[in-house]
Formats: structure tokens, sequence, C-alpha cells
């Protein structure tokens, strides 16, 4: 790995591949290793039905609950913006689908560059806000351990190396590009063992929550 | 209680993990926003407080010791953990600070049911022996002399003399037979035997055959609010046996916001079997004899009132529209706090909190999230539906000098009841 272009071999080709397999085994072990303490069957004479309250549930958690959206406005705007800004950067740029489609042979129509540039700048400042935001807002800064600041960065970095990249503001291009998939490879490593996993399991979390109120007759 | 260890308190710990405390925990993000969800942060502004933080000890545990990473950080010696200290420093903010309301379960915005951990993680406390003397104190009453608030039987009899004396009717005791036994909280007897002379008079008029268990009539439930199966499993035995032994249909929950969640959502696996009678809440009942027509009510209140939501009933009972079909037939300026039904705020003294007495000052401080409730409505009476939310108001009411009167709902309708004369 003496030159740029070494590098940029080894991340794209062995080093992805290492990744990729810790990040699925990974998952899936973590998945199992929730999902196997199972819960037992509940007696009580149910008011209403699990599944579909668990499954509204689902989907109406993505909104805020209207006081928190009230107390906590920073938090609900900041956290759409920089998970919206981070999805349409990872999947409606055009080199990405190439990528995505060369590995898994599905395709879809992507967006212009000039506008993947601005949401990765705006997904940027944002993720750069939350962080203040994280060290400054009492309750954040008091909850906040090292897997916080740790999942922060490990999420930012693709982010502004991917932004780098596109600018080709550090040369030679190699080397930028290769920091880029080397970012994402540090994110797909620590993905699942850490809170990065909520990007599954909250679909779990939703849905038990979901479920065990529509027992009660509530929708939660 | 006797014989609490740390060990033991670990081995409680392990037996409350499930699938769904996982997957909560691999959820949270510290987000903090279950902190603004929560009268305990948002009147201190405390952020030991935030609903999430009161779990770090059973955290702790499910990380150390349900994870794969977490095992190789432990092994590493890169965790820090759960020591009697611990537990002791948490104490306070799992039972003073968690009156499990379930709030913080409503915005949370992965979906985390955090107030479900809370009375899960209650168990490995006291099995620990960290748990506040005003509760244990109140579990060992129940369990030795039949009510937290040390009421015997002798007791209820002389309030039901009096009951008859006031209303001319028999108040139905022992009744084999009879469709419905009715439970009362130790509170309804002592402070709140209204209750009683309502339940005579709308039973009569609706022709309701009902009785009262001499042997069980004691309707709370110290250990769901202690966090002790073994306490909970014990009392709601008894109601159990005795209903069985009465051969009843149908238990009624009064109107004791926590007693319903001990009786009919978590008593049947308590006791590891579903009942051979159904559990309906008072509010429930009285809204069905609305609905067949077999109790009328007669002019409405002329004061402008509001509900108060009791959380155990409405947000984690279910019972969601009979509170407001009672309240429609006998009130005509009847206004919604700003945040209700589900979303409303608790009275701060649910979850065993009213019982701890250190934890008065901070229960009266919390309550200022209700009042700030009250005043933006201008109401002349508050209503509601549990006789622990009605004491703790009353009491929280009195604190900040707002002269408002709190009354059970159950006896509105008896007021306005109209009644065959015989």
């Amino acid at each position: 790995m003496s030159t740029p272009t070494d590098f940029l071999l080894w991340v794209r080709g062995p080093g992805f591949d290492i990744a990729l397999v810790i990040f699925v085994i990974g998952v899936v072990i973590r998945l199992l290793e929730m999902l196997v303490l199972g819960r037992k069957a509940d007696l009580a004479e149910a008011r209403g039905s699990e599944m579909g309250p668990g499954l509204r549930t689902v989907f109406t958690r993505t909104l805020p609950e209207p006081g928190s959206m009230k107390r906590s406005p920073f938090t609900v705007i900041g956290g759409y913006i920089w998970h919206i800004g981070f999805l349409i950067s990872l999947l409606l740029f055009v080199p990405h689908i190439e990528l995505i489609n060369s590995m898994l042979s599905v395709s879809w129509p992507g967006l212009p560059s000039n506008l993947i540039d601005a949401v990765a700048a705006v997904t940027i400042v944002t993720l750069l806000a939350m962080l203040f935001s994280r060290l400054n807002h009492p309750v954040k800064r008091f909850l906040s351990g090292p897997e916080d600041y740790l999942t922060w960065l490990v999420t930012f970095l693709p982010m502004v190396t991917g932004y780098l990249a596109y600018h080709r503001m550090i040369d030679p291009y190699p080397l930028v590009l290769g920091l880029h998939i080397l970012s994402v490879e540090l994110l797909l490593v620590v993905f699942p063992f850490t809170k990065l996993m909520h990007a599954f399991t909250f679909l779990f979390a939703r849905w038990y929550n979901g479920a065990m109120a529509g027992r009660r007759g509530v929708q939660s | 209680m006797s014989g609490a260890t740390l060990e033991r308190g670990l081995n409680a710990f392990r037996e409350q993990m499930n699938a769904p405390v996982a997957t909560f925990f691999s959820s949270c993000v510290n987000c903090g926003m279950c902190a603004e969800a929560c009268l305990f942060y948002t009147e201190t502004k405390d952020p030991k407080y935030t609903p999430i933080n009161k779990l770090e000890p059973f955290r702790r545990v499910w990380e150390q010791e349900y994870t794969i990473f977490g095992k190789i950080k432990s092994l590493l010696g890169l965790t820090q953990p759960v020591t009697d200290e611990l537990l002791a420093e948490w104490e306070e903010l799992i039972y003073d600070g968690c009156t499990l309301c379930g709030r913080c379960s409503m915005v949370c915005p992965v979906g985390n049911d955090i107030s479900y951990m809370i009375r899960r993680a209650r168990e490995g406390f006291v099995a620990a022996g960290y748990a506040p003397d005003g509760i244990k104190n109140a579990s060992r009453r129940a369990i030795t002399i039949g009510s937290p608030m040390g009421v015997k039987y002798p007791a209820l009899k002389a309030q039901i003399k009096h009951v008859e004396a006031d209303t001319g009717l028999a108040i139905p005791v022992d009744v084999e037979g009879a469709d419905y036994m009715a439970l009362l909280s130790s509170m309804e007897i002592m402070n709140f035997p209204e209750y009683m002379e309502a339940l005579a008079r709308i039973f009569k008029q609706a022709g309701v055959s009902w009785t009262i268990s001499s042997e069980a009539f004691e309707a709370t439930n110290s250990g769901i609010q202690i966090g002790s199966s073994d306490i909970a499993r014990e009392l709601v035995s008894r109601v159990v046996v005795a209903a069985e032994k009465l051969k009843v249909k149908y238990v009624i929950s009064p109107e004791c916001g926590h007693a319903y969640t001990a009786i009919r959502w978590e008593g049947p696996n308590l006791i590891g079997r579903p009942y051979n009678f159904k559990v309906v809440h008072i509010l429930e009942l009285l809204d069905e004899l609305r609905a067949n027509g077999r109790i009328k009510t007669e002019g409405t209140e002329d004061a402008r009132l509001t509900f108060h939501d009791p959380c155990q009933i409405v947000r984690k009972g279910g019972v969601l529209e009979p509170p407001r079909n009672l309240l429609k037939m006998v009130a005509s300026d009847f206004v919604d706090m700003q945040d209700h039904r589900e979303m409303n705020w608790c009275c701060g003294g649910g979850g065993g909190v009213s019982a701890i007495e250190r934890a008065e000052e901070l229960r009266l401080k919390v309550f200022k999230r209700k009042t700030a409730q009250l005043e933006d409505l201008d109401v002349d009476t508050l209503v509601t539906a549990c006789a622990n939310c009605r004491l703790v108001m009353e009491e929280g009411l009195e604190a900040h000098k707002l002269e408002i009167p709190v009354v059970g709902l159950t006896e509105m309708i008896a007021e306005h009841l109209v009644e065959d004369k015989e």
C-alpha cells in the first residue's frame, strides 16, 4: 500500500469486503441476541389487538407528538434534516447507485449531482449543529457518553469525506476517495456494536410499544 | 423483602430481561426527548430525572450480560458494574422520581416503552433492598393486615353501617352468586366513603346484583408499586380466591388507578392463569349501564368542570371513552385540559410516590405542572376517577393555594341519579 492508488484499491476491494461481512454478521447476531430473549404470553384478557396498533405505531412515531415538537423543536427538526439528508446522499447519488447496482444488480434513478451537493452541505452543517447541541443542552450533555460521540463521528466522517472527494479538495483524488470509502467501512464496522443499531431495532421497539398499548385498547 | 442482596437484585434484573427491553435499550440514542415528557424533569429542570436515565442500572445489566460487545468490554474491564452504591443512588430516581405514568413512552421517537422498563427494573431494586421505607411499610401492612393503610374488615364494616344509615340501602356482603364483586381502595373506605354510597345507590337503581367480600375488599396492590411480583401475586390471589369462592361473574375495580392495572392487566400474569371472571373498571360498568338505559341522570353541574385522566386508567388502562361519556350526562360547562386523555400529565403521586414520605417536597414541586394546566382553564371543579390522584391533587392544590374542589366521577353521577321512590 505504498501509493494512494494502492490504498484506494485495498479499501474498495478487501477492505470493503471485510467491513461488509462484519456489518452483516454483526447485525444478524445483534438482532438474534435481542429477539431470542422473547417475551411471555400475556394472560390478561385483551381489549384490543396487538398487530394492527403495533404496525401503526411503527409509522406514527415517525411524526413527533405535538407537545414534543413544541418542547424539543431543535432535536426534532435537526433530527429530520440530517437523517433525510444522510439517506438522500447515500441512496440518490448516482455513483452510489452504480456501486449498489454492481453489487446487487438493483438500480433506481438518482438526483442531479449539484442537488446532492447542496443536500450534503446542509446535512454536514446540521450534524455539526447536533453535536453542538449535544455538548450544550443540559439533558443531552448529561446523558451522553463516549459511545454517543463515537457514533456521531462515524456518521459525520462519510459525509465530510464524501463532500471533500466530490469537490476534489484533497490531492491526489484516489487518496480522498479512499478515505471516503474507509470512513464508510468504519461506520459499517462500528454499526452493529453500538446504538447505531437503532436503525434496525427502532422497528421492533415501536412495534412492541404499539402492540402492548394496543392490547390495552390504547393507540400509543 | 428480608434477605435482600445485590446478587438477588441482579438476578431479578436478569429475570426481567426480554426482547422488548433489549430492543428498547438498543434503540435509545440519548436524544433526551423523554425528559420533556416527564413532569419530574419539566418542573425541576434536573437532567437526572430524564426517564431513560432512571434505568441506568438495568441498562448496565443488559449491556454487560446480554450484548456481545458489552461482554467483550466487560472482559476487558471497560464497563462499570452495578453496585450497591449505584442502586442506592438510583433508588430516589426510580421510586421518588417516577410515577410509572407512562407519558415518556408516548413520545419516544424510537418507540421505547420506558415506564414498562421502570416497572420491571423496580423488581431488581426491591430484591436488592433498595426501595423507600414508605412503600416497604405499605407493602408489609398489605401482606400482614390486608391493606396498605392498615384498614381491616371491622373498619370497613363500620363504614358500611354509616353508609347504610345514610342511604337506607343495604350493602351486600359475602353474597354468593352475585354478578359483581366490588373492590375498594383503603382511601375510598377511610377518606371517600361517598364512593361506596354512590355504588349502593346506582346499583340499586340499575338493578345490579353485587356484593363486597369481607375477605378480599382491598383493591390496591403495593406489590405493583414497589415492584415485587411476589407481593403483588399474593395480593391479587386473595381477590381471585374470594371472587371464585363467591362465584361472581365480574370483579369491579374501583376508581383507584394502579388497582386497575394490578387486577386487570398484571393479575393473570402474576398468578399464571386467566381468571374465571372478568374485570371491569367502575367507569366502564357505569358507561355500560348508561348505554343500556339502566341509569338516568337529571340536572347538570353549574360549575365549570375539567377532568383529570388518571394515568393507569386512561393512558395505561385503555378506559378512554367512558369518563367523557359519563361527564356528558351531568356537565353543562365541561372543558378539557390542553394535554388530556392519553397525553394527560400525571398528578405526581402515582406509582407509589404518594406513599413515600421523603418524596413529599418533590411531589408538591412537580404538582406545578397540574396547577399550570388548571390555571389555563379557569375551572371551578376538578373531576377525576382515582382516589389516589384525588388525595394527591387535594394536597397539591392546598399547597399551591388554589381553591378548586376535587370530586370523584362516580359520586358525581350518583348525585344526579334519577331514583325510583319506593
